[in-house]
Formats: C-alpha cells, structure tokens, sequence
C-alpha cells in the first residue's frame, strides 16, 4: 500500500498543455477519482501515473518512491482500461496470468494468484473462454482480475464503467466499491460521470484544461465548490446560478438578484468583496422545494415544467427574469402553469465572483 | 454476417413465393450464365493444361486438343520432374523445385516478419520519423522493377552476393516489404492502443509484446501476407533470371525447357512442367484459403 504523490506535473503535445504544472496528493488507502469533462487531461494524468505518457517536467512518487524514470511494468502499479484491453487470441486464464509469466514467476504462484483472483471474483468458470465469449460485464470482471493479480501498489482506472449499460454500470460501481473496502489499496479512477464520482470516491479531484480546479471530499465537492466551474459539473440537475450584486444591508450582506434581496446573514466567505461586485449566486435544487422551518426565502413562482423522477419531483420554476429548477416532494402536486409556493434555505448557498468564477 | 444471411434468405423466401423458384427468374438466369462464362473462360487453359499433361505423345500429334486423354499417362510429369534435359543437365525439374523452395521459403518469412515488426513498430511505438519512414515505404510500392534492377546488381555485386541465393533472397525481403509493412501498418492501426499499454504494464517489452500480444491477433493478417509473398516470389522470373546465377529456381527452369529450340516438342513434357510449378502456389492458395479470406475481411480486433 502506497500513496502518490505528484508534484508539479507539465506535459505537452506540440503547442498543447495537456497537463499544466498539477500538484496532487492521493493519500495511502484513498479512492481518488479524476473528474472532469473529456480533454481536461484526465486520463493523460492517469497515463502519466502509469508511466504509460512520458511528462515533460515535474516527479512522480509513489509509497515515497521516485518513479518518474521507471518504466510501467516496475511502478508496482495495475490498470483497468475503458475497452477492458484483454488479449483476444488468450483465454481468461492466459489473460490474467500474463503479466506473471511475463515474469517468469514460478508455476504455483502463478496458480495460487489464479484460484484466489478467480475466487474473489467469481470467475471460476470462464478460466477457459476467450473475451469474444464473454459479455462485456464479465470482460471487465477478467480485466481487473487481471490487475489483481498483481498485487499492486496502487490500482489505477480509466473509465472502466463508461462501455457497460446503465444496470450493469450500477452494480460493477458497487463491486468496485466493495473491492476497495475489502483490499484497502490506494486506487485512481478516472471519470467523467459525475455520479460515479460521488459514489465511490473518498477523494475527488476536478480537472479542467489540464490544471485541477479542486480537491476534496465529495461532500466538500458537492457542497462547497470552489468555483462556478466545479458547481456546473458536478450535481444534476444542475446547480441554479443567479447573476446578481453584493450589496451590505444593517442585517448582512444581501445578493441582488432581478429586484429579488437574498439575505445571506450567516454566509462563510473565504475573501469578502466589496459592495456593489458583480456576483454569482449558487443553489442546489434540493433547498429549492416547499416552504419549511429551514426556509430563510419565501417566494411565490409559476411552474413551469414538472418532471417526476418517483423519488422526487424536479420542477422549473419563473419569477420575471429568474428561472430556478426545484426538487419537490412527490405528494406536492404541481401543474405547469399554477403558481408554486418555493421556500429557499440558504444555508447551502454558494456566491462566485462573476468574472474569474471562483468561489467567495 | 449472420444477421445479413438470415435477412437474405427471408428475401429470397418471400420472393419465391411471390414469383416462384428464384433461381428461374429471368435476371438470376442471366447472372448465372454469366459467372459460368467467366469461369470457363479462365477454366479452359487449365483444362488443356491438364488433358495434355497427361496424354501419351502419339495422341497428342493427332491434334486433337479438346479431347480427354483416351489413354491417361504420368509419362509426360514424370519426365518433366525427373529425366527431361534442360541447359545440358538431365535432372528434370526437381532440382531447380528445391532451389526455389530454397528461395521462397527463406524470402517469404523474413518478408513478412519483417513486414509485421515493421507495421507494429510503426503503428505502436511512436518513434520519431516514422511518418517520413512510412511515407518512403510507401512509395517503394510503386517503383517498377526495371527501375531497380541495375542499382540492386550494383548492390549485390558490391556486396559479394550477386548470383547467390542469399542474393536473390535479399531481393525479395527488400522487395516485398513495402507491400507486407503497408498490410501489417492497416491491420495493427485496428488493434485498440489500450492493449499494447496493457501489455506494457504486464512486462512485455518491445519483442514480448510483438511476439506474445501482436503476432496472434495478426494471423489473419500473416496468412494474407504469407499468400501475397509466396504467389509473387514463387513466380518471380525477371528477378531470378538476373540475380540467380547458376543454380536458378524453377521459373526460369521451366522457361529453358520450354524454348528449347532443337528437337521434337513434347507437349505433355512441357505442361508437366508447367503444372509443376504452379502446383505450390495453388496448395497455398487451398491450404491457406480460410485465413486468407478471414484476413481480407479483418477490419478492427474486436474482444
């Protein structure tokens, strides 16, 4: 078990910065999940990790082991792929005893890791199949049997999900949940599934443009991102932004939004603007539903559209200008057209400075 | 593939009971004439081929071209293999059959070896220049032999090989790889990148990973390669003539026995020989048949 550590990471294709200057800490024992949409460097930084993309600047280390130099194969480390990359003339067995004989590891270990992989993932009886004869749910059960095999350091991920069905996705998510809990090792998941993200992740880091625009747990992801690219990504339906200004009132700072004064009295700001800055205001739809204790907003809105998902209800709602999506309780009967009581609680707010978009 | 059969076959059912027996409609009879004309157009040499070769001579003088043999004798084959006389030598053509397996056989797996490491290094380890390289070979795919026949006798000469079968191997191997690099670049552009850095994870090294990962997903591939190769070298006559010295292959063999100027022309002797030599191509063909075709269809390694 290792952690990793990479320290300001640059790489380069030609005029393009695929990776500028990352810092990144991933802690022994963590699930740490890339994020971000496709291009944002991602998987280069995942490759870079492996050894597989040669940087241009910076170190890697991982267990306090400088690898920067070393070749994919003595990283210590293993890999799940997208198009679970089996070896399609190989059967099951061949597959996932490859690296080992690649090794000239002797015979009864390579037996030994065979059985107990194969055990731990119930893939006793298709030692014998090729890949073509495997579905693409028990393909990606081979490909990480085969990374487990190994024994690694670190695991590393790249969008392994992203090629099975929604049903399927759900469940190899949970598996490789339980899989983490049961071995501990240190793992890294690339991904641009927010959801995944969120799920399995005890760390996340979104990437955008080759630069990582913040680390932390999905909670503080969630909850407070650091900026309005971060609260655009992650959460669907996506967080509300209101444009609006500061301004400072005898009870607090207020967001000017439309003719519509959001009170912000108990707002934790990392760097106060001054009154009169063009701001952003963030709300997830879930404190935009029916009017309660927790309400600091009252506002009388038309719906919209109502779109029931069975566990709740997410609604969009109009005040002149302002539009804002909901999620409501699915007993709160709503019809497009009606007026909607909203109660916003704003307790989980979060303000962007307009222009640079990072967080206030 | 399965898919397009079943839809076919529903097609063709649907049609045979909306107009009754497919194959008697007017536009499937005219298709049908027409690929028997075809093949019977190409059939027909080797039919004299045959008849002849296995014809006594007295027959043979009659004429008669089109008819079986009414006595059916190996005389004319055997002859051609073991006893005919050719440039003084009266060995037949089995000597010079072994020279050309020594030829091709050598030419054939080096080419396409070389064919296939050359499309993996290419396609799979981005090493700098290969654009430019790739671009060089091809056009190696268009030079026309006359154009290289005096720089390569240059070449050999200079090289101490000119007249050796090494020579005449060397040749070939150079030869031939464009057109083995070009198959092998196409083909291993299909196999998904992933899998080489799989492998490279697992241990494999530059050879490991060609010899353990590539080669097997290229069999369909090899088989083309190994058809193409051996067809053209097994047949090549311009190159063996002026590079082969005196223990030449069985083209150009079959060639001098067959312009012999002096003496009776003895037919069956002669498509003997000829029926000889074309034989190995044709085994290819039948032996590696499957795979070939297998290998024209291969797009992408899908799982």
């Amino acid at each position: 078990m290792a952690g990793i550590a990479i320290d300001r990471v640059v790489k380069t294709y030609g005029s393009v910065a695929a990776l500028r200057d990352i810092a990144l800490e991933v802690a022994d024992g963590a699930f740490m999940v890339l994020l971000g949409p496709s291009g944002c460097g991602k998987s280069t930084l995942l490759g870079a990790i492996a050894g597989l993309e040669p940087i241009d600047q910076g170190r890697i280390r991982i267990g306090g082991r400088d690898v920067t130099d070393l070749e994919p194969k003595d990283r210590d480390i293993a890999m799940v792929f997208q198009s679970y990359a089996l070896y399609p003339t190989m059967t099951v067995r061949q597959n996932i005893t490859f690296g080992m004989r690649m090794r000239r590891a002797p015979r009864n270990e390579i037996a030994a890791g065979l059985e107990r992989t194969a055990r731990l993932l119930q893939i006793e009886q298709l030692l014998d199949r090729k890949p073509s004869q495997l579905s693409g749910g028990q393909r990606q059960r081979v490909a990480i049997g085969r990374a487990l095999m190994r024994d690694p350091k670190v695991f590393l991920f790249d969008e392994p999900l992203s090629n099975l069905d929604a049903k399927l996705r759900t469940e190899m998510r949970s598996e490789i949940k339980l899989l983490h809990q049961r071995l501990g090792t240190t793992m890294v998941y690339v991904t641009h599934d927010q959801i995944e993200a969120m799920t399995m992740a005890t760390a996340i880091a979104v990437m955008r443009d080759g630069a990582v625009e913040q680390v932390g747990s999905p909670d503080d992801i969630y909850a407070r991102p650091a900026s309005l690219f971060v609260a655009g990504f992650v959460g669907s339906p996506a967080m509300n932004l209101l444009p609006g200004e500061l301004a400072d009132t005898p009870d607090g700072p207020v967001v000017r939004c439309e003719g519509i004064d959001v009170p912000l009295p108990g707002y934790a700001f990392r760097d106060r603007p001054q009154a009169g800055r063009p701001v952003m205001l963030g709300l997830r739809p879930e404190v935009v539903t029916e009017p309660g204790p927790r309400a600091q907003l009252r506002l009388a809105m038309d719906t919209v559209l109502v779109e029931p998902t069975g566990a709740d209800t997410i609604v969009r709602l109009a005040l002149g200008p302002v539009t804002l999506t909901g999620r409501f309780h699915p007993a709160t009967r709503l019809s497009p057209g009606s007026a909607a009581e909203v109660g916003i609680d704003l307790a989980g707010a979060s303000l962007f400075c307009a222009h640079a978009g990072t967080r206030l | 593939m399965t898919a397009a059969n079943a839809d076919a076959r529903a097609t063709a059912a649907a049609m045979r009971g909306a107009r009754g027996v497919a194959w008697l409609r007017p536009a499937e009879l005219a298709r049908v004439a027409l690929l028997v004309l075809c093949a019977l157009y190409f059939l027909f040499p080797v039919y004299v081929l045959v008849t002849t070769a296995f014809k006594p001579m007295h027959e043979i003088r009659l004429g008669n071209m089109l008819l079986p043999p009414a006595a059916w004798t190996t005389e004319g084959v055997v002859k051609a293999w073991s006893d005919v006389c050719i440039g003084g030598r009266c060995g037949g053509l089995s000597p010079y059959f072994w020279n050309s397996v020594r030829i091709a056989v050598p030419a054939v797996v080096l080419s396409v070896l070389l064919g296939a490491l050359n499309g993996y290094a290419l396609t799979k380890w981005r090493l700098p220049g290969a654009h430019l390289f790739f671009g060089l070979l091809i056009a190696g795919n268009f030079l026309p032999y006359q154009m290289v026949l005096l720089p390569m006798a240059i070449t050999l000469s200079r090289l101490g090989l000119f007249g050796s079968y090494e020579g005449l191997i060397i040749v070939h191997v150079v030869y031939g790889l464009p057109i083995t690099t070009l198959l092998f670049r196409n083909f291993f552009l299909g196999v998904p990148d992933e899998i080489v850095k799989a492998a490279r994870i697992d241990g494999a090294g530059f050879f490991g990973l060609f010899i353990h990962v590539m080669l097997p997903i290229a069999v369909p591939m090899l088989a083309v390669a190994v058809v193409l190769q051996f067809t053209g070298i097994w047949n090549d006559f311009l190159f063996a003539l002026v590079f082969g010295g005196r223990d030449f292959p069985m083209t150009v063999a079959l060639n001098n026995l067959i312009n012999t100027q002096f003496g009776d022309k003895e037919y069956n002797v002669n498509m003997g020989g000829v029926l000889l030599t074309a034989l190995p191509t044709l085994m290819v063909y039948v032996f590696a048949g499957k795979w070939f075709m297998r290998g024209l269809a291969a797009g992408a390694v899908k799982g």
